[in-house]
């Protein structure tokens, strides 16, 4: 069991380091922020969730955004722009389809939006987490 | 290609979603499988609802 003094020591250990890391490293790779913090159950789950989400939008064929048109595209593009690394993979790879062209590929669409917005919300968490706003 | 019914596609939705929520929005692991719970319960039951709901106004 650890004393008062030792949890102190603890806590100033773990406050050390860049603060925002946890967040960085959280955006450009799913549940990475988590896993900086040592908290393994809860980043592998965050991260098999994201990118499981992403990978099945890319598989029904979901269009990945490559420009903004208008707001309706500005908008689709900073939600995929929340999945990190696995945009900027997907881009140069080419994955994801131009045009939407059958109902599963709109699905595919959403789901690879909302896995980036996911993945903002999972980011922001880690960095609560490395605060010491949330436990 | 993956090319799942729209029902499939709101239930890995839901899952997905849930999962997430569960682990940023509650403290507690017991708080947030709960939470998970009743995100994915509202999920699917809100969209099977508003289903029937078109349905029978498309009548």
């Amino acid at each position: 069991m650890a004393t008062a003094p030792n949890k102190i020591a603890t806590k100033q250990g773990s406050q050390q380091g860049f603060i925002y890391l946890p967040l960085i490293a959280g955006w450009l790779v799913p549940g990475a922020g988590h896993f900086l913090l040592r908290k393994w159950g809860r980043g592998a789950l965050l991260a098999v969730s994201i990118t499981g989400m992403f990978v099945l939008g890319v598989l029904m064929h979901g269009k990945i955004y490559t420009g903004a048109q208008d707001v309706l595209d500005m908008l689709g593009m900073a939600g995929d722009l929340g999945n990190g690394l696995l945009f900027f993979v997907a881009r140069v790879l080419g994955v994801g389809a131009d045009q939407v062209q059958v109902t599963t590929a709109d699905y595919g669409t959403k789901f690879i939006v909302v896995a980036g917005l996911l993945n903002v919300i999972a980011a922001v968490d880690a960095h609560n987490l490395r605060t010491g706003r949330k436990s | 290609m993956f090319q799942p019914s729209h029902f499939v596609a709101v239930v890995l939705f839901a899952l997905f979603a849930s999962t997430v929520f569960g682990i940023t929005m509650r403290e507690t692991p017991r708080r947030m499988i709960r939470y998970g719970i009743y995100c994915f319960v509202l999920f699917v039951g809100s969209a099977i609802l508003l289903s029937w709901v078109m349905f029978l106004i498309a009548r």
